[in-house]
């Protein structure tokens, strides 16, 4: 016999079979692998694509493991995805899947989870994933949105900002499947993309000022919270270490080049900003359903997001990419270097004459008078 | 002793002067002990030439150029110190409040160098040092610390692109990176670990950069390469090490004062020459 009630979930039911091909599983989606790299590197991708969506698996080992942050040598025990700081660059288009194989080693000696800002549901996922040492996790998620997003570990309580600080976070990013647009519908292209996670980064000082080491993660513990909660890091890194990202490790581009940078800070506000450079277009919040900005000086990254800016280098040299908080990118670390091939453009910019001595002031010549209209 | 074909060296403090490191572990030690564990090791080198990149900034008829190369003559035997002035020595200073005390996380040891010093730091030293001792100690030239630092002392001149500025800027980016050891961090090591060059002076162009009298001078020459006229900043000096850079003379760690994209030094130390004593001085001795 057939109730109203029954009815209703036979209606149901159908609606669900009728939804069915949503579901990934059901829709026999082509499969990609693809191989994460570590920053400020990206994996290769497409821009825009032609592809219909697809189902793209990656796979993440969490390391937890000491590291050494700035040139004093400061040993900093460092939890990691993919063994870096930050973890690596995911990059899908809308409408594709992420299919994440989230592993902890046994090696390891906490559970671990993840967040991701671009997932809807289940706090990003964090409910989802939380695993121990020697377990491994798959989470899939629609990337229904577009833009650059944080990911972060979140397990629990005084865990999450911990386990944050200490390196576990990085960034997806979601491209238009036509690629990305300027304000006026015209597609932009980039040449290159660099990857910098900044992170802020909390070690206890003893009584005579000096860093402390600690011989485990987990007796780094109450000294680095109570560190933390005072607010003021001890460093502020791109991509794990005081000057990671200078030197040998410079990025590098040609004038004429278009570079996207994408910036995540996953704790704390930060402010890029190109030295001698600019952002020729900018999301600042990341979204790219969003016009981006054109023209900028300096763009505002807030805690726990990640923004995109491209940039066509004019002119050769060495730049410096900072937090213009500059007592942040000089006193404590959040500085890296392009180094920019090219030909200089004397109309861009020339220096007409080289220091020299101020030369005298002409004695008694008369101020020349100007004459009103 | 002879380390260099050409070079005179005698190792002063080798036979009756022993290293300072050693003494230090006798503290409150006799009168005689503490005058004479005020003399650091020294090593005399003859007088002789370097060929020299000069320092500063050189404009060349109005443009900018790359720095001459001249030759330098040293014309008195140059006595300075073996290695750089210790930490321990530094505490020395400050124990007797000649010198302004090292940052809370600097470790003092006597057999490692004394970093986080200013070249205010450093002349303080010299000045109680030599009133110490009777003698006078200084910071050497830039011209004297190439000197004595012979094959370890890098000719730093750039061709100077007058229409590209970004060539030498890269140019000296790269060429500083390359020097850069990544597998040796800034920590400061024992005495040596950075060997001895052919005058037996330890430890040049290690992780420890080294302050010299050098001021920072822009000089114009004319078309062919006459001076005209120089302008000088000596609150800026020149420090010497695995490449020359220029310091501001309060600046004890340079590592975050240098310029926004360039290598900076990774520590900042220092030795210093002994001058020769007056009436050998009257001798040309």
């Amino acid at each position: 016999m057939l109730t109203r009630r029954t009815a209703m979930m036979g209606a149901a039911l159908a609606a669900l079979v009728l939804a069915a091909p949503a579901l990934a599983q059901e829709l026999n989606l082509p499969r990609q692998k693809v191989e994460l790299v570590a920053p400020p590197f990206v994996h290769p991708h497409e821009q825009a694509t032609k592809q219909g969506p697809k189902i793209v698996e990656f796979r993440m080992e969490i390391e937890e493991k000491e590291v050494v942050i700035d040139e004093r040598g400061t040993r900093f025990h460092a939890m990691t995805f993919n063994g870096s700081m930050p973890g690596p660059l995911m990059v899908v288009h809308q409408g594709d899947y992420v299919e994440l194989t989230l592993v902890n080693p046994e090696t390891n000696t906490m559970p671990h989870n993840i967040d991701f800002h671009s997932a809807t549901g289940a706090l990003g996922g964090g409910a989802l994933t939380l695993i121990n040492p020697g377990e491994q996790v798959v989470l899939r998620w629609k990337a229904d949105r577009t833009g650059t997003f944080v990911y972060h570990c979140a397990p629990e309580g005084s865990m999450i900002p911990w386990h944050v600080v200490s390196g576990m976070h990085g960034a997806v990013m979601v491209l238009p499947r036509e690629g990305l647009k300027d304000g006026a519908g015209k597609a932009l292209r980039y040449d290159r993309i660099y990857y910098i996670g900044e992170h802020d980064l909390y070690v206890p000082r003893d009584e005579k000022g000096k860093f402390k080491t600690y011989e485990t993660l987990a007796e780094s513990y109450a000294d680095t919270m109570e560190t933390m909660r005072k607010l003021i890091p001890s460093h502020v890194v791109f991509n794990g270490g005081v000057g990671a990202l200078t030197g040998k490790n410079a990025m590098t581009a040609n004038v004429g080049e278009t570079v996207m940078i994408v910036h995540s800070q996953a704790n704390r506000d930060s402010r890029p900003h190109l030295i001698g450079g600019h952002g020729d277009h900018v999301w600042e919040t990341g979204k790219f359903a969003n016009r981006p900005e054109v023209d900028l000086e300096t763009w505002f990254i807030r805690g726990g997001s990640a923004g995109a800016a491209l940039y066509t280098f004019k002119q050769p040299g060495i730049y410096a990419y900072v937090n213009h908080n500059l007592i942040e990118a000089i006193e404590l670390g959040a500085a890296a270097h392009f180094k920019v091939d090219g030909k200089w453009n004397d109309d861009l910019m020339k220096q007409v004459k080289p220091p020299e001595a101020i030369p005298p002031k002409v004695q008694g010549a008369l101020q020349p008078k100007v004459k009103p209209n | 002793m002879l380390f260099a074909s050409n070079l005179k060296i005698a190792l002063i403090a080798a036979a009756g002067f022993a290293p300072f490191a050693m003494t230090t572990a006798m503290p409150g030690g006799n009168r005689d002990i503490a005058a004479f564990k005020d003399q650091p090791a020294l090593i005399e080198l003859a007088p002789g030439s370097v060929r020299y990149r000069v320092a500063g900034d050189f404009t060349r008829g109005g443009r900018p150029a790359e720095a001459p190369l001249a030759t330098i003559r040293i014309t008195q035997p140059l006595t300075i110190m073996k290695h750089q002035v210790s930490s321990a020595d530094y505490q020395r200073c400050v124990t007797e409040k000649a010198c302004r005390t090292l940052p809370p996380d600097t470790a003092v040891a006597a057999d490692r160098p004394a970093i986080m010093v200013s070249w205010r730091d450093a002349d303080a030293y010299a000045a109680w040092l030599s009133r110490k001792t009777g003698e006078t100690y200084r910071l050497p030239t830039d011209e004297e610390w190439a000197y004595a630092a012979g094959s370890r002392h890098r000719d730093d001149g750039l061709p100077v692109d007058g229409n590209d500025p970004s060539k030498g800027w890269l140019a000296r980016y790269q060429r500083e990176s390359d020097l850069k050891n990544a597998e040796i961090d800034s920590k400061p090591r024992p005495f040596g670990a950075f060997g001895a060059n052919e005058n037996g002076l330890l430890d040049l162009a290690g992780n420890v950069w080294e302050w010299t009298n050098t001021c920072f001078v822009r000089t114009a020459l004319d078309e062919s390469g006459n001076a005209l006229k120089s302008t000088a900043n000596c609150g800026v000096r020149v420090v010497e090490g695995q490449h020359r850079a220029y310091v501001t003379d309060f600046i004890r760690d340079a590592r975050a004062g240098g310029c926004a994209a360039g290598i900076p030094p990774s520590n900042l130390g220092f030795r210093l020459v002994r001058e020769p004593k007056l009436f050998m001085r009257w001798f040309g001795l």
